[in-house]
C-alpha cells in the first residue's frame, strides 16, 4: 500500500512532503487536511474579494464586477494623504524599534545574568503590558497624555507604542542571552577587555540574530498596533492602520473601493515585512524562545 | 576605600559588571572590625543578594515602564475611585447596576472564550500532523501564519465583502442549494467571531506548533515499542506533555481576543450584540468625556481578564511542567 503510494508520488515528480503525507494517511488525516483546506480557501477568497473590489468600477449583485479600473489606488493615495501616513508609520515603527532595543537589550542582559531580590517583581512589571489588553492601560495613558499635551504628537504615539514593544524585546532577548556562555565574557575580561569592549566586540556580535529577530517582530507588531495608536494619535500623527480604520468606520464619505485599495496597500506593506521577518527568523523557533519566559 | 568608587559609578554604568562579584568573597577591609565587627560594607551585603551595579542596566527599562505603564495604571485606578458624583465606589456600583454596562462583560466573554478555545483546539490536530521534518513544511507554515499580517481592518473589510448577503460565500451556498436565502453573517456576533478566528488562529497555531516540535519524538517511539497504538500514544504521551503549552497558548489567545475592539465596531453590532468592554470604555472616554467611568471600565476589563488567566494558571499548575525532552525544552 504505502509502497505504491510513494512510487506514485515519485512518478508525479517532486511533490511537497505534506501532500505526499496527506495522500497515504488515513481518514482522520483527511478530515484535518480538509479543515485546513477549507480555512485556506475561505481566507484566500476573503482576501481576493477585497482585492477584486479595490479594482472594481462598480460591484453589486453579481459574481464579478462589470469593469475594472486602477483609479481607486490613485484616489486613495491622494484622498488619504498616504504619502504622509506612510512616512509617519515608518518613523514611528523605526523609532519604536530603536528605542525598545536600546532600553530592552541591556535590561534583558541584567535579567539573564543576575538573580536578585525583587527579580520577580521586575518580571511581573515586564509581563503585565504584554498580558493586559491595550485598552486597559491605553485609556488612562491617553488621558494623561491629553493632560500634559503629548497626545496628538508623534512623540506621544511613539511613547505609547513603547509600552508593549519594550517588554516584548526583553522577553525575547532574555533566553537568547542566557544561551550565551558567561565564560566567554570572563575570558574576554581576562584578556583585558573593558566592559565596553565586552559589549561591542563579544556580546553584540553573538546577539545579532536575536536582536534582528526582536527588531523585526517589534516592527511588525508596531505597524499592526491599532488600539494604542488610535487612542493618542492626532490627524498628523496617525499610522496607516489608524487611517484605515477611520476611513472604514465612516463609510459613505469615501468610496468603498478606495478604502479597499488602502487596505490592500496596508496588506502589501505587512506582507513585505513578514517576508523579511521570515528570512531572518524561523517562526517556530522564535516562539520557542518566548515560551521559556511565558507566564508560570 | 570603597566609597569613592561607588560614588563615581552611576555616571559610568558601563564599567560596572563583574567586579563586585569578584570582590564579594573577600573578607571585610582591615579597618572595618574596629567600627562594627559583624557589619560588612553595605555594598557587599547587597551583592550577596545579587544586587550590584549590573542592575543599573535594568534602570532605564524599568523607569520607562513605571512612567508609561505603572503610573498611568495607578492613575487610572485612582481616577476610577473619584467619580463625578457619589462615594468612592459609585462608578463601580453604577457599572454593575446598569445592565447596558454590566452586560458588556458577558458579551466580551461570549466572544473571547469560544474564539480562544477554538483557535487552540483547532491548532492541535494540524500541528500534530505537521510535527517532524518534511519538505514543504516551511511553506505550509508560512501560509498558515500569513493572516497575522492581514490586520484587523483588512479582515473586517474582507468579512463584509465575502460573508455579506451578496458575497461569494452566500452565493456558493445558494448555488449549491444548501440554503434558500443568504445567511446573516455580518453586523452581528458571527462576523466578529470569524474575524477573531482569522486573526487569532495563525498566532495560536504558531505557538502550538512550537510546543509540539519541542516534544521529543523518541518518547512516542518508545511508547510504540511498548505496544501503544496511535490513539494511546496521543492520549497518554503527546497530550499530557502538550497540556501546559496549550494552557499558555490559550491565555495568549484569550488576551488577543479579549481586547477585541476594531472588529466589534466594524463587522459587529456595536450598539447591542457585540458591545464589548473595550467599546464601552472607549465610548465613556471619548464620546461622553467621562474619564473616571472610562478608567473604571478599563480597570474592570483588566481585572476580569486576569481572573480568567489566574483560573487557567491554577489548572495548569496541576499538570506536568517539567521539560519535554526535545530541542525546544
Amino acid at each position: 500500500m504505502s509502497a505504491t503510494g510513494t512510487t506514485a508520488a515519485r512518478a508525479a515528480g517532486p511533490a511537497p512532503g505534506f501532500l505526499r503525507r496527506a495522500l497515504r494517511a488515513g481518514p482522520y488525516a483527511w478530515i484535518v487536511w480538509g479543515g485546513v483546506a477549507f480555512f485556506l480557501v475561505n481566507l484566500a477568497a476573503l482576501i481576493l474579494s477585497v482585492v477584486v473590489n479595490s479594482f472594481a468600477v462598480n460591484w453589486f449583485d453579481s459574481w464579478l464586477p462589470s469593469a475594472f479600473t486602477a483609479n481607486w489606488y490613485a484616489e486613495a493615495w491622494r484622498e488619504f494623504n498616504l504619502a504622509d501616513v506612510l512616512l509617519v508609520t515608518l518613523i514611528v515603527a523605526l523609532v519604536v524599534v530603536a528605542l525598545s532595543l536600546l532600553l530592552g537589550v541591556p535590561a534583558a542582559y541584567a535579567l539573564a545574568r543576575r538573580d536578585f531580590a525583587g527579580k520577580r517583581a521586575v518580571l511581573l512589571l515586564l509581563m503585565l503590558p504584554v498580558l493586559l489588553p491595550p485598552i486597559t492601560y491605553g485609556i488612562p495613558l491617553a488621558t494623561l497624555m491629553y493632560k500634559i499635551g503629548l497626545a496628538g504628537s508623534l512623540a506621544g504615539v511613539i511613547a505609547v507604542n513603547l509600552v508593549p514593544a519594550m517588554p516584548f524585546v526583553v522577553l525575547v532577548m532574555t533566553p537568547f542571552i542566557e544561551q550565551i556562555d558567561a565564560n566567554i565574557e570572563s575570558a574576554a575580561r581576562m584578556c583585558g577587555a573593558g566592559t565596553r569592549q565586552v559589549f561591542t566586540r563579544v556580546l553584540v556580535p553573538l546577539l545579532i540574530p536575536g536582536i534582528l529577530a526582536a527588531a523585526v517582530l517589534v516592527l511588525v507588531r508596531t505597524v499592526a498596533m491599532f488600539e494604542l495608536t488610535f487612542l493618542v494619535a492626532g490627524p498628523d500623527s496617525q499610522t496607516l492602520i489608524v487611517a484605515l480604520y477611520s476611513a472604514a468606520f465612516t463609510p459613505g464619505i469615501r468610496a468603498a473601493q478606495a478604502i479597499d485599495a488602502m487596505a490592500v496597500i496596508y496588506t502589501l506593506l505587512s506582507a513585505v515585512l513578514l517576508v523579511i521577518a521570515l528570512s531572518f527568523v524561523n517562526p517556530t523557533q522564535i516562539v520557542a524562545q518566548v515560551k521559556e519566559v511565558s507566564p508560570e | 576605600m570603597a566609597e569613592p568608587r561607588t560614588a563615581s559609578t552611576p555616571s559610568t554604568p558601563a564599567a560596572a559588571p563583574a567586579r563586585p562579584a569578584e570582590r564579594a568573597p573577600e573578607p571585610a577591609p582591615a579597618g572595618a572590625p574596629a567600627s562594627g565587627a559583624a557589619r560588612p560594607p553595605l555594598r557587599h551585603r547587597l551583592a550577596e543578594r545579587g544586587i550590584d551595579r549590573m542592575l543599573l542596566l535594568l534602570l532605564p527599562a524599568v523607569a520607562t515602564l513605571i512612567a508609561l505603564f505603572l503610573y498611568p495604571m495607578l492613575y487610572g485606578v485612582g481616577l476610577s475611585l473619584q467619580p463625578r458624583s457619589g462615594g468612592i465606589f459609585a462608578n463601580y456600583v453604577a457599572f454593575f447596576t446598569d445592565p447596558y454596562q454590566s452586560g458588556t462583560v458577558w458579551k466580551t466573554m461570549r466572544l473571547a472564550l469560544p474564539a480562544a478555545l477554538f483557535n487552540v483546539l483547532a491548532s492541535v490536530p494540524i500541528a500534530y500532523r505537521l510535527r517532524g521534518r518534511f519538505r514543504g513544511k516551511r511553506l505550509l507554515t508560512a501560509i498558515l501564519v500569513l493572516p497575522v499580517t492581514l490586520g484587523t481592518v483588512l479582515v473586517a473589510d474582507g468579512i463584509l465583502r465575502y460573508f455579506g448577503p451578496r458575497g461569494w460565500f452566500n452565493r456558493v451556498l445558494l448555488e449549491l442549494g444548501l440554503i434558500d436565502e443568504p445567511l446573516r453573517l455580518i453586523y452581528n456576533y458571527w462576523g466578529v467571531l470569524f474575524s477573531l478566528i482569522i486573526t487569532g488562529f495563525p498566532f495560536a497555531f504558531l505557538l502550538v506548533l512550537s510546543y509540539m516540535s519541542g516534544i521529543d519524538p523518541t518518547l512516542e517511539r518508545a511508547a510504540a515499542t511498548l505496544g501503544a497504538g496511535p490513539w494511546q500514544r496521543i492520549r497518554r504521551i503527546t497530550l499530557p506533555l502538550l497540556a501546559p503549552g496549550l494552557a499558555t497558548t490559550f491565555i495568549l489567545s484569550f488576551v488577543l481576543a479579549f481586547s477585541v475592539f476594531p472588529s466589534a465596531n466594524l463587522v459587529g453590532e456595536p450598539a447591542d450584540e457585540t458591545r464589548v468592554m473595550a467599546i464601552a470604555a472607549y465610548q465613556a472616554a471619548f464620546e461622553k468625556y467621562d474619564y473616571t467611568m472610562a478608567s473604571t471600565i478599563a480597570v474592570l476589563m483588566g481585572a476580569f481578564e486576569l481572573v480568567v488567566i489566574a483560573l487557567v494558571l491554577l489548572w495548569r499548575g496541576r499538570m506536568y511542567t517539567g521539560h519535554t525532552g526535545g530541542k525546544g525544552a
